[in-house]
């Protein structure tokens, strides 16, 4: 959504009147293309110049779908100094860290090396934002925290990205993209499930992403919005092969968030995989227990884009099926579907079940005191 | 348990056809030619093994053959029991999976003729819905229109994963003479396996293309409502068979979120997506994707918002419930005989021609 900034003074009482939030989904972007070449070897620019970046689709400048607004961001985030939304950090504090009383920002670059063919340039872009993201934003901003981010469909090489990270307090995530070459669970990404297990680190799985395969089950659709929802089917997809996988059985401490992909289908999906598990546990004799339960206790969610039925008992059930404990409050900031943190939880929520949701939640899983 | 209406109807039973030997006396000369001298073998699809143990319930398992292939069983373990009037047979033989449309053609017009001939002629109680060759428009509709005749037929059955998604334009024609002829249009659970079985690749197991088949209904309900069908063809009915329900109101609550964010992009779309759903759009009851809590399944309708969109089903072999609990725990009488009774006979027009005759 667009909201209209108002200029305000310095240091006003009402920003720091608000209650402190954690917002666990926020999109930095590069002011240029070039912004990340100091971060990577002089070899990939002349690559990056000649080939360009070469991903699961086919087109080398826009999206296949066009957004709805430029940079599927909103109209309001363009900094005054230029540059795309979400590029420029003091505009990124005028606008959503102060006023907002964001005291943990989790920073999840998109566009990054994260579905391209060519896995060497995934690793080096993948390597060079991680750097970027301490160089332009952490180091910078204490409230922010990265995401470390890696090439997906290489595993191994991902792995040593994620133990040359482990252990620095800028990032508290491995990111992940829903959509890629094999579902999640695929033996391809274990590496990356072990080294993140070993660091200590959740790992994001963000909606989005290229592997190559069309967005439904029965191939291209014509629109954004199909794009839009579907990536709640494609999460769902991938947290089931996730689980038919063993994923958790083989990685017992792995915690995983859900990014930006919806909440609401959630408990449908439990079920339905706990009824055919019931039905089918032969074929898949390494998932020993109900599937429901690796999901209560390996999953967490994003909130944005906030499931919004018209009547608020309906949300609660939801809720409650999944757990008050497992909402991790995001915005999507500066995208257009951002969710405005005064606005979606509505009322009628206990006090310990509010501030779980907006810091409490965040702040446990990722570490931070 | 709660206990069956008599005089209901079973919107998804599954015929099985024994060997696609079965379907020679079908087909003209040169397909049954075709057929033997390539040696083709049993069209069978990896969306349901034979000997998967969702493929037949343990105690509707036959001795020997397939699940689904004996009338006399169907009768004793589907029709009896549940006392319905009616039972709509729903074949899930595999003559999507073939790539040539010309050979698709040839085994859906042997398919539809031995339904008739070997179930439909067989028990008053039977209907069918007509398998249509769908990489080709043309075809598709030939076929339609050369089934329709027959007032047995009241639907016509397409699967939820196939070469395109079911909005696309170059469908319409097919929803066009569905409606002028008074006939659903039945998607059922399964895949041509022209496309990957997910969105998001193949995955390695059995278990994962058949939880997948609920993903894959979703996109289909997008793309259909935002292509704009029903804003072109008012009247016509889609029923979603074998499709699971519990995700329908969250998914739908999405939709339109997005729905009002961007709906510029399909203007057409002027109707919100659950007032789209509750007129043109009809879920099987089985299977009940839930725990069998009667508070929770009756939080789940209330969530839908209707007690007009279930059509009730046992999806016959398949194995979705135990003894006669078809019905779920826990429904009103009121919503049992819409289940069973108003909202099939509503959503299938050719059921009530038949029922004043």
């Amino acid at each position: 959504m667009n909201i209209q900034l108002r200029e305000r003074p310095e240091g006003a009482s009402a920003v720091s009147a608000k209650v402190a939030i954690a917002d666990c989904d926020i999109h930095p972007a590069r002011a240029s293309k070039k912004e990340l070449y100091p971060f990577l070897a002089k070899r990939w620019h002349e690559h990056l110049e000649t080939y360009q970046e070469h991903p699961y689709q086919g087109m080398m400048e826009g999206p296949p779908y066009p957004k709805a607004q430029p940079n599927a961001s909103r109209r309001d985030a363009y900094p005054p100094e230029g540059g795309p939304q979400g590029s420029s950090l003091s505009f990124m504090q005028k606008q959503l860290l102060d006023p907002n009383n964001v005291v943990l920002g989790v920073l999840n670059p998109l566009r990054t090396g994260q579905g391209l063919r060519n896995h060497d340039l995934a690793t080096a872009i993948c390597s060079a934002i991680n750097d970027w993201q301490i160089e332009k934003w952490t180091s910078k901003d204490s409230r922010l925290k990265g995401s470390i981010v890696v090439a997906n469909e290489d595993g191994i090489t991902a792995a040593k990205e994620i133990r040359k990270r482990a252990g620095d307090p800028n990032y508290v995530q491995v990111l992940l993209l829903s959509r890629n070459v094999e579902p999640l669970g695929q033996r391809r990404y274990w590496p990356i499930y072990e080294a993140a297990e070993e660091a200590g680190l959740p790992v994001g799985v963000h909606a989005f992403g290229f592997g190559g395969n069309p967005i439904t089950a029965s191939g291209w659709p014509s629109y954004y919005i199909e794009e839009m929802v579907g990536h709640s089917q494609c999460q769902q997809t991938a947290l089931a092969s996730l689980v038919l996988e063993g994923v958790f059985e083989r990685f017992p401490k792995l915690k995983m968030v859900m990014i930006e992909a919806g909440f609401g289908w959630a408990p449908s999906l439990a079920w339905r995989l706990d009824r055919n598990w019931q039905r089918l546990r032969s074929e898949v004799p390494h998932v020993k227990r109900p599937p429901s339960e690796y999901i209560r206790d390996h999953i967490w969610w994003t909130t944005q884009p906030m499931e919004d039925p018209e009547r608020r008992d309906h949300l609660f059930d939801v809720i409650d099926w999944i757990g008050w404990d497992k909402l991790l409050f995001a915005t999507d900031y500066p995208h257009w579907d951002y969710d405005e943190p005064s606005r979606v939880l509505p009322a009628g929520v206990s006090d310990a079940n509010r501030e779980a949701f907006y810091l409490g939640n965040a702040k446990k899983l990722y570490g931070i005191s | 348990m709660t206990t069956p209406l008599a005089g209901g109807v079973d919107c998804d039973l599954h015929p099985a056809v024994p060997h696609l030997t079965s379907l020679l006396p079908y087909m003209n000369d040169y397909w049954r030619d075709q057929v033997t001298t390539r040696g083709m073998v049993d069209l069978v699809s990896q969306s349901y093994p034979a000997n998967s143990p969702i493929s037949s319930r343990p105690d509707w398992r036959p001795a020997k053959g397939k699940p689904g292939a004996s009338l006399a069983d169907l009768q004793q373990q589907a029709l009896d029991p549940f006392k319905v009037a009616y039972g709509i047979c729903n074949p899930l033989y595999g003559v999507q999976m073939v790539f040539s449309e010309d050979m698709q053609d040839a085994f859906c017009r042997a398919l539809n003729d031995w339904l008739a001939k070997e179930w439909l002629d067989k028990d008053d109680r039977l209907r069918g819905s007509i398998v249509i060759p769908t990489q080709s428009v043309e075809k598709s509709i030939a076929e339609i229109e050369r089934c329709a005749h027959d007032k047995r037929f009241v639907q016509v059955l397409m699967l939820v994963m196939g070469d395109v998604p079911l909005g696309k334009r170059a469908l319409w024609p097919i929803y066009a003479a569905a409606e002028r002829l008074g006939l659903p249009i039945g998607v059922h659970a399964g895949s041509a396996y022209h496309n990957p079985p997910t969105s998001v690749g193949w995955g390695s197991y059995h278990i994962e293309d058949y939880v997948a088949q609920a993903q894959a209904f979703q996109t289909q309900l997008t793309s259909l409502i935002v292509e704009g069908v029903f804003a072109r063809h008012p009247k016509l009915k889609m029923v979603m068979l074998e499709s699971g329900f519990t995700w329908l109101a969250p998914f739908v609550w999405r939709l339109h979120k997005f729905w009002r964010g961007i709906r510029m992009e399909t203007p057409w779309v002027d109707r919100a997506p659950m007032e789209i759903v509750q007129s043109n759009i009809r879920f099987s009851l089985q299977p009940v994707d839930a725990p069998p809590d009667p508070a929770l399944l009756n939080r789940l309708f209330d969530h839908m918002q209707s007690d007009e969109l279930i059509l009730f089903s046992t999806d016959y072999p398949h194995w979705q419930f135990e003894g006669n609990n078809a019905l779920p725990e826990g429904l009103s009488p009121d919503l049992v005989r819409k289940i069973m009774i108003d909202n099939p006979l509503t959503t299938y027009g050719r059921l009530k021609e038949s029922v004043r005759a």
